[in-house]
């Protein structure tokens, strides 16, 4: 029999050319971001390790923790924790059964990403006229 | 025909072979991360900036001593549970194998930092 619908068939998605949903990408982000607070992390143990080793540590510690690197660093680390936090937070929704329907999980991720941004610049205008 | 009741059968398995022991630890260290993500972030906003010897007493004060350390603590046994859904998703055999045990080693190393320079910044406000 010949194949009258030869490529008219619906293909599955392929990943180079198919648009994550938003609620695929706040899930993916959450794993990145969960994972690259280890640099924030290793950042701050080391300044409160140089802290106990002496002045001189803890003054090479401190310029890089008050220097721009410091502050991409800090600032980064804060959206991450931020965003993974209310990330988790919808996690704990998902599990009890909650925001699972499409529109729902599509708002989450709204409320996750300008949250994020919002608790983010709130920190650092805290942090620097507070 | 197995001569067991489904309960039994369940008893330990699943494909961890732990049952949901991880994901329910995920779940109670997220709960108490959630309390100390804005308490941490107040303690090392005030941190960040002081002299070295004011640093040092307020580190060797109980809140922020306290904060920092359960912070760290409990957030990295949370990064091991975390990393290892990746790994697990991610690596096969041998590199699976490595990659836990690096991530293991890595995070009780930061641990073990972190809780002696908050250690010994305790002892060092106390003898002053």
């Amino acid at each position: 029999m010949a194949d009258v619908n030869r490529g008219n068939r619906p293909l599955s998605p392929h990943m180079q050319v198919y648009r994550l949903p938003l609620a695929a990408i706040t899930s993916i982000m959450t794993r990145i971001t969960g994972h690259a607070l280890v640099a924030g992390i290793l950042l701050l143990v080391w300044w409160l390790v140089a802290a106990v080793t002496g002045p001189q540590a803890f003054a090479a510690a401190d310029w890089v923790v008050r220097s721009w690197i410091g502050f991409i660093v800090l600032t980064g680390s804060a959206w991450a924790l931020w965003f993974h936090a209310l990330a988790g937070i919808r996690h704990l929704f998902y599990d009890s059964g909650k925001l699972l329907r499409i529109e729902e999980a599509e708002r989450a991720s709204w409320a996750i990403i300008i949250g994020s941004v919002v608790l983010t610049l709130l920190s650092l205008i805290l942090f620097f006229f507070a | 025909m197995r001569y067991i009741t489904p309960r039994k059968a369940a008893m330990g398995l699943g494909s961890a072979h732990s049952g949901t022991a991880d994901h329910w630890f995920l779940t109670v260290s997220s709960c108490a991360l959630v309390l100390l993500v804005p308490a941490f972030m107040l303690v090392i906003g005030n941190a960040i900036g002081l002299p070295h010897p004011e640093l040092v007493a307020y580190f060797g004060r109980p809140y922020p001593a306290l904060i920092t350390a359960l912070f760290i603590v409990v957030g990295m046994v949370h990064f091991i549970k975390g990393t290892r859904i990746m790994i697990d998703d991610y690596f096969q055999h041998t590199a699976r194998k490595v990659a836990i045990i690096v991530s293991v080693v890595f995070s009780w190393a930061v641990i073990a930092a972190a809780v002696f320079a908050l250690a010994k910044m305790t002892l060092v406000t106390v003898a002053i």
